[in-house]
C-alpha cells in the first residue's frame, strides 16, 4: 500500500459516509418520522465527522507506532549481522532507510546492511498493509456508529457544533504549541552551551569572540562568549531607530488623524503602510550601499571618521522601517479618542496643537507607548539591515560612527555554512537565541499590558 | 395679528407673516438695544450642496436664558454651532449671513476664533469631561488662556466655578479623582463648570439634560436659573416642558427655517405660525 492508496481510501470513505448519511437523513422513512431536529446536510456532516476523525487519530498513531516497531527491529537485524549501532545510531538508520526507498544506491552497502535494509523492506510493506487495514476499520465503524444514530430526535446539529468548537480550539492550539516546541528547542541547546560556558561569563562577559579550535594544534582563540557587547551594539541601533521612528510616526500620526482631510489621510496612509511591507533585505541594501556611504561622507565633512559599516546607517535606515508601526498604531489609538473631548477643548477656546498637547496625546498616552514598546521588539528582533550594515565587530562602543553587531546578527554568522553542532560556537547562537526571546517578550507582554489598561479605560 | 387672521389659510404667505412679527417685535425691543447680545441676520448654513439652515433672524437677549426648539433634524443644533463657529471644524460647511456678539461680527476676517470661543461657552449633549481629575478638568481652560499666574489663583477659579456649577460640595474631597468616575449628572455639571471657568459671557447648551435622569436634569434647570444673573445662555432641548420652564425667549426651527420667535410666554400660550401651534399641541414632533 503506498500513500496515494491510503490517500484514495481515506478519500472514498470520507465521501461515502456523508452521502449516505445525507441520504438516510433525506430518505422517505426518515421524513416520516416527524419534523427533523437538523437538516440532511448536518446529519451527513456528522457522519463524515464520525468517519474522518477515527481515521485521522489512526493515522497520527501510526507516525510514533512507526520508529518505536520498524527502526528497534532493524536496528536488531543489523547487530546480528554484526555491526554494533555506533554512537551515530539515528545515521544508520536514516542510510537503511534510505537504500530501502532507493534514495541512495546499494553498491557499498556491506551484506549486514542490505540484510537490514531487506528486514525494513519487508517490515514497513507489512506495516503499511496494517495500517490501511486499521485505517478502513477506523473509517467504517465510525461511520456505522453515526450512521445507526441518525434519526429525526437526534440532535446532529448540536453535534456539529460541538465539533467546530474543538476544531476551532485545536487549530488555535498549534499555534501554542509550536511556540512551547521553539522555546524547548531553545532551551534545551542553551543548556548544552552553558555547560561549556558558566551563565554569568555569557550574561556579563564584555568579549565576544565565538571562534574556537577545531583541532588540538588549530593556532586561534580558546573563544570567548561575553554577550555585553552584542546587547549593547542592538540596544545601540534600536535606540537609534527609535529616535527616527518614534517622533516621525508619531508626527504623522498626528498629521494624519488631527490635520489631514479624509482624501489625503486615505491617500498618505496606506502609503506610509507600503514601508512595512518592503523586505527587509531592500532596506539592508539601502542601508549598506546609500546611507553607509553617506554617514560616512557626512562624519568626514564635520571632521570625524566613520567606518563604513557604522550602527548610525543601519539605525536610521532601520527607523525609518519602523515609522509605519509606530504612525499606524498611534493613527488608531488617536482616532479612538472620542471627538466629543476635542469638540470640548476646542469649545473651551483651546487651539488644535493645545487641544492635542493638553487633552488628546494624554490620554492617548498607553495606547502611544504599547506601540513604542512593540516598535522596540521589532527593532531589537530585526537582523537583515543589521548583517548587511552594521558589521559583525563585536565592539563594545557606544560611538554610533562605529561598526558594531547585534545578538541577531552574530546568530545568523555563527550558524551560516557548515557547523559542528556540539562546539560551544554553534550552541552559543541558541543561548543569544532565548535571551534575546526573552527580552521582547517581557517587552511585548509589557506592551500588551499598556495597551489593554488603555482599551478598558475606553469601553 | 389681524393680518394674520386673514391669511392664515394661505400656507404660501407663512413666512412672510412670520417675518413682520419678528420685525416688529424687533421694534419693540430695539429701544432696549443694550439688552440685546447677539443678533443674527439672514444666517444660512450649507454643508457642501446641502442647505441646513435658510435665513434664520434671532435677537438673544442678554442675561436671559433663550430656548430654540424643534423638531429632530430642524437644524436648531447646527445654528448653536454656528453661535460659537464650532462649525467651523466641519469640513465644506459654509456660512453666510451675519452674526454679531455685543454688535461685531464674529465671522469677520479680523476676528480670532480662539477668543470667541472663550467668549462663548459651550456645553454639550453627552458630557464630556476630559480623561483628568476633576481639578484639572476646571483648570484647562483658565490655564490655557492664562487666566491665572499662580497656583494658588487657578485654585481659586476652579473652586469658584465648581461652586457655581453646584459641584463643589459633592466633590471637594475627591478633587484629584478621575472625572470619569462621577455620575452622568455630576459629569454634566463638572463641563458647565469647566465652561463657565473662564468667564464666558454667552453659553451655548446643546441638549444638555438630554442623557440625564429628571433629577440631575431639574439640578441643571436649576444651575442655569442660578447662571443667568451673570450669563446669557441659549439652550437647544427636545423638551417642551423644559424650554417653557427655564426659558425667558424661545425659538422654534422648522425645517431649516425659525418659523417662529418670541417670548416664551406667547410662544408657548400663544402661538402665532400654525406650525408651532401644531408642535406645542403634539401634532407632530
Amino acid at each position: 500500500m503506498n500513500s496515494i492508496q491510503l490517500i484514495t481510501i481515506f478519500i472514498v470513505l470520507t465521501a461515502s459516509a456523508g452521502v449516505l448519511g445525507w441520504r438516510r437523513a433525506s430518505s422517505p422513512a426518515f421524513l416520516q418520522q416527524g419534523r427533523s431536529r437538523s437538516r440532511a446536510v448536518y446529519h451527513g456532516s456528522y457522519t463524515v465527522l464520525w468517519c474522518t476523525v477515527p481515521m485521522i487519530i489512526v493515522a497520527l498513531g501510526w507516525l510514533l507506532v512507526e520508529s518505536w516497531v520498524i527502526r528497534p527491529a532493524v536496528m536488531q537485524t543489523l547487530a546480528l549481522g554484526g555491526v554494533q549501532p555506533t554512537a551515530n545510531i539515528a545515521f544508520q538508520y536514516l542510510e537503511i532507510r534510505n537504500i530501502a526507498t532507493g534514495v541512495l544506491p546499494d553498491t557499498h552497502a556491506s551484506d549486514a546492511v542490505l540484510i537490514a535494509v531487506e528486514r525494513y523492506k519487508s517490515l514497513s510493506s507489512i506495516a503499511s498493509n496494517i495500517f490501511a487495514a486499521l485505517l478502513l476499520v477506523a473509517g467504517v465503524s465510525g461511520f456505522l456508529y453515526s450512521y445507526r444514530r441518525i434519526s429525526a430526535k437526534f440532535p446532529a446539529r448540536e453535534q456539529v457544533e460541538k465539533f467546530v468548537r474543538f476544531f476551532l480550539l485545536a487549530s488555535s492550539t498549534v499555534a501554542i504549541l509550536t511556540t512551547l516546541s521553539i522555546v524547548m528547542a531553545l532551551v534545551v541547546e542553551a543548556l548544552l552551551f552553558f555547560k561549556h560556558v558558566p551563565l554569568l561569563d555569557f550574561l556579563f562577559g564584555t568579549k565576544w569572540s565565538p571562534q574556537v579550535a577545531i583541532r588540538a594544534d588549530q593556532v586561534g582563540s580558546s573563544g570567548a562568549f561575553g554577550a555585553i557587547p552584542l546587547f549593547a551594539g542592538t540596544l545601540l541601533i534600536a535606540l537609534i531607530a527609535m529616535l527616527v521612528a518614534v517622533p516621525i510616526g508619531l508626527f504623522s500620526a498626528i498629521f494624519l488623524s488631527e490635520y489631514a482631510r479624509p482624501s489625503v489621510r486615505h491617500t498618505i496612509k496606506p502609503m506610509l503602510e507600503i514601508l512595512a511591507g518592503i523586505p527587509t533585505v531592500v532596506y539592508g541594501f539601502f542601508a549598506a550601499l546609500t546611507v553607509a556611504p553617506l554617514v560616512v561622507k557626512a562624519s568626514a565633512a564635520i571632521g570625524l571618521s566613520a567606518s563604513s559599516e557604522s550602527a548610525l546607517a543601519a539605525g536610521l535606515v532601520m527607523g525609518v522601517m519602523i515609522i509605519p508601526f509606530i504612525s499606524s498604531l498611534s493613527d488608531d489609538v488617536i482616532s479612538a479618542i472620542p471627538t466629543s473631548l476635542r469638540l470640548g477643548s476646542l469649545a473651551l477656546g483651546a487651539t488644535r496643537s493645545e487641544t492635542i498637547r493638553k487633552v488628546i496625546l494624554p490620554a492617548a498616552l498607553p495606547g502611544i507607548m504599547g506601540a513604542i514598546l512593540l516598535a522596540v521588539s521589532r527593532a531589537i528582533g530585526e537582523t537583515m539591515i543589521v548583517v548587511m550594515a552594521a558589521g559583525l565587530a563585536a565592539n563594545l562602543t557606544a560611538n554610533p560612527l562605529e561598526s558594531v553587531t547585534t545578538v541577531t546578527a552574530q546568530i545568523v554568522t555563527i550558524l551560516i555554512g557548515d557547523q559542528e553542532f556540539d562546539s560551544p560556537k554553534t550552541l552559543a547562537a541558541f543561548a543569544l537565541g532565548l535571551t534575546l526571546f526573552c527580552v521582547t517578550l517581557v517587552l511585548n507582554f509589557v506592551a500588551l499590558k499598556i495597551v489593554s489598561t488603555y482599551e478598558e479605560r475606553y469601553d | 395679528m389681524m393680518n394674520y387672521a386673514i391669511t392664515a389659510d394661505i400656507p404660501d404667505s407663512n413666512d412672510n407673516i412670520v417675518r413682520q412679527m419678528q420685525d416688529s417685535m424687533r421694534s419693540k425691543t430695539s429701544d432696549s438695544s443694550a439688552d440685546i447680545k447677539m443678533t443674527a441676520e439672514g444666517v444660512s448654513v450649507f454643508y457642501g450642496e446641502e442647505q441646513a439652515l435658510d435665513d434664520i433672524n434671532i435677537d438673544i437677549h442678554s442675561k436671559q436664558i433663550t430656548a430654540l426648539i424643534g423638531p429632530s433634524g430642524c437644524g436648531k443644533s447646527t445654528f448653536l454651532r454656528c453661535l460659537n463657529r464650532m462649525n467651523d471644524v466641519i469640513d465644506g460647511c459654509r456660512i453666510t449671513g451675519r452674526i454679531a456678539l455685543d454688535g461685531e461680527d464674529i465671522y469677520a476676517p479680523s476676528v480670532d476664533v480662539v477668543s470667541l470661543r472663550s467668549h462663548v461657552g459651550m456645553v454639550f449633549q453627552k458630557p464630556n469631561p476630559f480623561p483628568k481629575s476633576i481639578f484639572e478638568n476646571v483648570a484647562y481652560g483658565p490655564k490655557i488662556h492664562g487666566l491665572a499666574k499662580t497656583q494658588d489663583e487657578i485654585e481659586e477659579i476652579a473652586i469658584k466655578s465648581l461652586k457655581s456649577a453646584g459641584l463643589f460640595d459633592e466633590v471637594k474631597d475627591r478633587l484629584h479623582a478621575p472625572a470619569t468616575g462621577l455620575s452622568g449628572g455630576q459629569q454634566q455639571r463638572l463641563c458647565i463648570a469647566r465652561a463657565i471657568s473662564i468667564n464666558p459671557g454667552v453659553l451655548l447648551m446643546d441638549e444638555p439634560c438630554s442623557a440625564l435622569d429628571p433629577i440631575a436634569t431639574a439640578r441643571i434647570e436649576d444651575l442655569m436659573w442660578e447662571l443667568k444673573e451673570n450669563i446669557t445662555i441659549i439652550i437647544v432641548t427636545h423638551s417642551m416642558q423644559q424650554a417653557s420652564r427655564v426659558s425667558q425667549h424661545t425659538g422654534f426651527f422648522h425645517m431649516g427655517v425659525m418659523a417662529e420667535v418670541g417670548t416664551t410666554e406667547q410662544i408657548f400660550q400663544n402661538p402665532v405660525d400654525p406650525r408651532t401651534r401644531d408642535y406645542i399641541t403634539g401634532r407632530f414632533g
